[in-house]
């Protein structure tokens, strides 16, 4: 579930973030607390504290006094619009980089990706548990 | 940030052998360290030094500001587990609890005897004939139950199985949450505690040579992994703190964060990012202290990935 070698905060974050997206946590629905993050994820509270408070500077999440964090109205769509942003950089280097060794071009990758796209299109949606 | 301990110059010196050597450093209130190192590192001493169970050669320890030795004002907001905790031979587990009750302020018998149930703690046996786990449960118990203001951990977990330290770890973590305190746990167990740490703390030889919050280490160092000519142009101009090589491949563990320019360089030039664990950046960087340093003595330095296991 944690990856080693990348900020735990930014994965604290951006486990919330995906939550967001899939739509399992719901814009104005609370958010979990830090210290719940910090049992489940079996990491120390000030790390998931620093993920929590930097969805709030990103303006993901909002705190409502005394009750806790809430999911900010409009944040799927802006989660949704930074993570396209970076998709490029994050995914498709790799693909290229990963492709160029194996003598594939971008035509190469283009009819792949068609065909697996195809492929998955017609079988049954699978999905990974979240 | 308030300090809980303050240390300078701290040293201790056994006849010819130099445990602590001249160590400065200081614990935030309400954070958990990781104190770690090789054995004979001078780990338990140190701590035992803080908790006033040995003297200082030289040096001063401040801890909520006083002096802590035959102070019990300061002592009793302290508790030390410590993995050679001895009791009288005819003491079961509930005269060790109930003298920690005694002592501890903030004692929680409600939470002890919940910890009792969870590591199945045979209550009718002497202490002495509890097996190495058990009687590791019991110091486990007392160190969290007493919710100390400062609590050290030395080892707490010889003998206990994967399930029985995890139910540690949980524990720890959620009472934490509810009552923060300062928690320095020393551990061989690098890549199981790496997670619940905020701080660390590396000792080698006596010396404090890593004292950083856990989040910032993690980006501190990376192994760069291909083919070796390729791995050497990269790293050329950077601090390599180890070099591997199979064939014409390389992995070679460089400090600094890398940037997104070195990203598309690394990319570029078909090379690996493989992230660099914690446990792998501390045996590294004490392999590489003592490398540097040839003039140590003491052991020899045959460490290798397994030792600090």
């Amino acid at each position: 579930m944690i990856e080693e070698g990348r900020a735990l905060f930014l994965q604290i974050a951006e486990s919330i973030e995906d939550q967001i997206v899939d739509g399992s946590l719901a814009e104005e629905s609370q958010a979990p607390s830090t210290n719940e993050l910090a049992a489940f994820y079996r990491i120390n509270p000030a790390t998931a504290a620093k993920g929590v408070s930097m969805l709030v500077e990103k303006g993901v999440l909002y705190k409502r006094r005394g009750i806790g964090m809430f999911v900010a109205p409009g944040s799927r769509d802006r989660v949704l619009e930074t993570r396209r942003g970076v998709f490029s950089d994050r995914y498709l280097e790799p693909l290229l980089a990963e492709a160029r060794r194996l003598g594939l071009g971008p035509d190469d990758l283009v009819a792949l990706i068609r065909e697996r796209a195809d492929r998955t299109e017609s079988a049954p949606a699978e999905r990974s548990a979240p | 940030m308030s300090v809980a301990i303050e240390v300078q110059h701290l040293t201790k010196r056994y006849r010819q052998t130099v445990a602590v050597d001249d160590v400065s450093f200081s614990i935030e209130k309400d954070t958990i360290y990781g104190l770690l190192g090789r054995n004979g590192a001078g780990k338990t001493t140190v701590m035992s030094m803080l908790t006033a169970q040995n003297f200082a050669t030289s040096g001063q320890i401040r801890v909520f500001g006083e002096h802590p030795y035959e102070n019990a004002r300061v002592l009793q907001r302290m508790c030390f587990v410590r993995e050679s905790q001895k009791y009288p031979d005819d003491a079961l587990p509930r005269h060790a609890f109930g003298t920690a009750r005694l002592f501890f302020p903030n004692w929680d018998q409600a939470l002890a005897d919940r910890l009792v149930d969870e590591f199945q703690l045979p209550m009718k046996k002497t202490i002495k004939k509890l097996s190495r786990g058990q009687l590791s449960a019991v110091g486990v118990i007392i160190g969290l139950a007493s919710r100390a203001e400062i609590t050290f951990f030395d080892e707490p977990y010889l003998g206990l199985d994967a399930v029985a330290r995890q139910i540690f770890y949980d524990r720890l973590i959620e009472d934490y949450s509810e009552h923060p305190r300062t928690i320095i746990l020393s551990s061989h167990l690098i890549d199981e505690v790496a997670n619940l740490l905020e701080r660390v703390l590396v000792i080698d030889g006596g010396r404090i040579v890593l004292d950083e919050r856990t989040d910032d280490i993690r980006d501190r160092a990376a192994n760069i992994v291909g083919e070796s000519r390729a791995v050497d142009a990269f790293v050329a101009g950077r601090e390599v703190i180890h070099r591997e090589s199979l064939g014409r491949v390389s992995s070679v563990t460089v400090l600094g964060t890398l940037s997104a320019e070195d990203h598309r360089q690394l990319s570029a030039a078909g090379l690996d990012v493989t992230p660099v664990s914690l446990q792998q950046l501390i045996v590294r960087t004490t392999q590489h202290a003592a490398e540097s340093a040839p003039a140590t003595t003491g052991e020899p330095a045959d460490i290798d990935e397994g030792a600090l296991r």
